[in-house]
């Protein structure tokens, strides 16, 4: 396996049907043996594009090439990928050893290699006691690891997930997640993974492609999408609690400032993005975990007297509500912290840990 | 201490037990169910009212009969007139029974059946699955084909027929039936498998599985509910056909439906009502038959535990 090489390459690839555009000019490439995350919300076309990289959907523009090969015109079988599905998929009357073989036996492959590769497969996904089943007779945790061994036997350079987890219950999924995890460090394959799971996508991504309207906003490691988000858009999709936003308006001078109602941020010690800084409407968003709160709230850059308006108790910490510049804002404390609706607080935060966003494009300033 | 508490609440209820506990009592004769079976007896009488006069009426002789009690029980059980109606009774020239049509019709129905739903369901199959271009145009013309009323195509097929040479032979039947029930069969076939999920056919091309490499060994095994359905509307309806069987055959071709009309129906000699309740009981046994043996099957969802948990 070259490393770094590009496995999946998709190149100016658009999709309409009828007069719908669903994917717009998309360009992708993905490196060997990466695990990218296309993450949006419903109709965003994530499915879409993969179903497109798996050849399911014929593409109106564009190529796809995957391990330099172009694929654009190949069927989903000879384009050396795998794929699992949100509703498993699994041949409801074959067992889970015909399930696994059932593609191996349409590509004439010998006997005792199917038995190999089976074998190998169910012993990395721990199905072993399950082979002679049938998918009826499997729980959902386990349909979905039959799915990802009917991926795993093809042996193939590029695994698709499309929304693998979106049926399970919420314990299982995060066991299926680390799982997943694990499968991909020890098999190193490349792995494309759909979901509306910002977590999912969070935990598992090398990058992750957040998707918005058939364009990709925003394609990136994980941590940079979280705290230097491109848009309004990315900045309020990723994160629970999500971010608050606050409008106003962005003044430059000496020092550039955010003016919201009586409220003034400085903004000297962010970080502007090229040539950004320019005066006007502008919405200052910070996430709420950034936020500190009593004692702490005075060594901070910018700090203001608020009032407490709702407490949310999480378990692990506690989200509190209050108002700044008259807009709901948000902050978390620790669990042990005990606040009473109405009780004045002080809350502050560092502006170079903020984001700026530019209020007629949404773009990132 | 709240435990505590908690017993004594308990024990306080269990002490004072006397109101309802358990399951609900059920009364056999409740009003609801005195209205309920009421109505279920009341309306399997009036059906199965017909069929006790035909079944009484073949038991019975002639002289019997005559007597005009149809409601009572045969004095005399007699199968005489169950074995000329099968073996004996006459139309026009042929003086074997229904024999002769039921074999007829065997011939008919089992190749039309076969063949009509072997073709239905894979054009059900392409047209869910395989969204080729004019797909739903060629659908639309063949729901529209299922409104036309046969009679108008009638004299048409026959001049067909009769040009490529099938005209009066059970070849040409075979084909009629066949054609005439591809708009139901391919309407039911295309909505089945339409309600499959998508994403079972999806893995399946991924898996490399071709047109008829999905339909044999997918689709198919999943598909049994509605080939029973099929087969039982196509044994039925094809069975039961009096005209396309009238027209489009010859006197010894005959089916069995039509060689029945010609039994009951001949204007000379005696009525013989015992003869014409047998053929007509032996006549409909076949789709009764069909009923009572895929009833089960009917139900049963073999989908079942496909997807979702």
């Amino acid at each position: 396996m070259a490393a770094n090489g590009t496995s999946v390459s998709i190149q100016d690839l658009s999709l309409n049907f009828g007069a719908v555009s669903v994917l717009q000019t998309l360009n992708l490439d993905v490196a060997e043996g990466e695990f990218i995350v296309l993450l949006g919300p419903s109709g965003c076309g994530k499915s879409t594009l993969l179903n497109c990289i798996a050849g399911l959907l014929d593409i109106s523009e564009g190529r796809i090439f995957i391990k330099g090969k172009n694929v654009t015109w190949e069927e989903p079988k000879d384009r050396g990928i795998g794929m699992v599905f949100q509703s498993y998929a699994l041949y409801p009357q074959m067992t889970v050893e015909k399930n696994l073989s059932f593609g191996l036996r349409v590509a004439g492959i010998a006997k005792d290699e199917i038995a190999r590769r089976i074998a190998r497969a169910a012993e990395i996904l721990q199905i072993e006691p399950l082979l002679q089943r049938k998918p009826a007779a499997l729980s959902g945790g386990q349909r979905q690891r039959v799915a990802i061994g009917r991926a795993l036997v093809r042996d193939v350079d590029v695994f698709l997930f499309d929304e693998p987890l979106s049926n399970l219950d919420a314990k299982l999924r995060s066991e299926l997640r680390v799982e997943i995890k694990l499968l991909h460090r020890k098999l190193q394959n490349t792995m494309i993974y759909v979901t509306h799971d910002q977590i999912e996508a969070m935990t598992l991504a090398d990058r992750i492609a957040v998707m918005k309207g058939g364009v990709i906003q925003q394609l990136d490691a994980p941590q940079t999408i979280y705290n230097r988000p491109v848009n309004r858009f990315v900045a309020g999709f990723l994160g629970s609690p999500a971010m608050n936003f606050v409008e106003g308006q962005l003044e430059t001078g000496t020092t550039a400032t955010f003016k919201t109602g009586d409220l003034t941020i400085p903004l000297d010690r962010y970080g502007f993005d090229g040539a950004g800084n320019k005066s006007g409407p502008c919405v200052f968003g910070i996430r709420p975990e950034h936020v500190a709160f009593g004692e702490v709230a005075n060594s901070m850059p910018f700090a203001t007297d608020a009032a407490v308006e709702i407490v949310e108790p999480m378990g692990s910490d506690t989200l509190v509500w209050t108002k700044l510049g008259g807009r709901n804002f948000s902050f978390r404390v620790e669990a042990e912290k005990t606040l009473r609706n109405g009780d004045p607080i002080r809350i502050g935060f560092d502006p170079a840990r903020a984001s700026l966003f530019d209020t007629p494009s949404g773009n990132r300033m | 201490m709240s435990d505590h508490a908690l017993s004594a609440t308990s024990s306080n209820l269990r002490a004072g037990a006397s109101g309802p506990s358990g399951p609900k009592p059920r009364h056999m004769f409740s009003r609801r169910n005195i209205f309920l079976y009421g109505t279920l007896v009341v309306v399997a009488l009036y059906y199965l009212l017909p069929l006790y006069v035909m079944v009484v009426t073949s038991l019975k002789g002639m002289p019997e009969i005559r007597l005009g009690n149809i409601f009572s029980p045969p004095l005399e059980i007699t199968f005489e007139p169950w074995v000329k109606a099968w073996s004996q009774a006459c139309t026009g020239l042929n003086c074997d029974g229904l024999s002769r049509g039921f074999w007829n019709s065997v011939r008919i129905t089992v190749p039309s059946v076969i063949l009509s739903i072997a073709i239905a369901s894979v054009n059900g199959y392409a047209l869910a699955n395989w969204r080729f271009k004019g797909a739903d145009t060629f659908f639309i013309i063949l729901i529209v084909g299922a409104f036309i009323p046969y009679q108008v195509m009638i004299y048409p097929i026959v001049i067909i027929l009769r040009e490529i040479g099938l005209y009066g032979s059970l070849t040409g039947l075979v084909i009629v039936h066949s054609i005439f029930g591809m708009p139901i069969l391919t309407l039911l076939f295309r909505n089945y498998f339409t309600s499959m999920p998508e994403e079972l056919f999806r893995a399946a091309r991924v898996d490399g599985a071709g047109f008829w490499g999905i339909y044999l060994r997918i689709m198919l095994p999943m598909s049994l509910p509605i080939f029973v359905v099929a087969i039982i509307l196509q044994v039925t309806g094809i069975w039961n056909d009096f005209l396309f069987g009238v027209v489009y055959t010859r006197p010894d071709t005959y089916p069995m439906t039509v060689q029945l009309n010609n039994i009951v129906n001949s204007v000379q000699g005696v009525k013989e009502y015992n003869v014409n309740m047998a053929a007509t009981i032996l006549t409909g046994l076949v789709p009764l038959i069909v009923y009572f043996i895929s009833g089960k099957l009917f139900v049963r969802g073999i989908a079942a535990g496909a997807v979702k948990g």
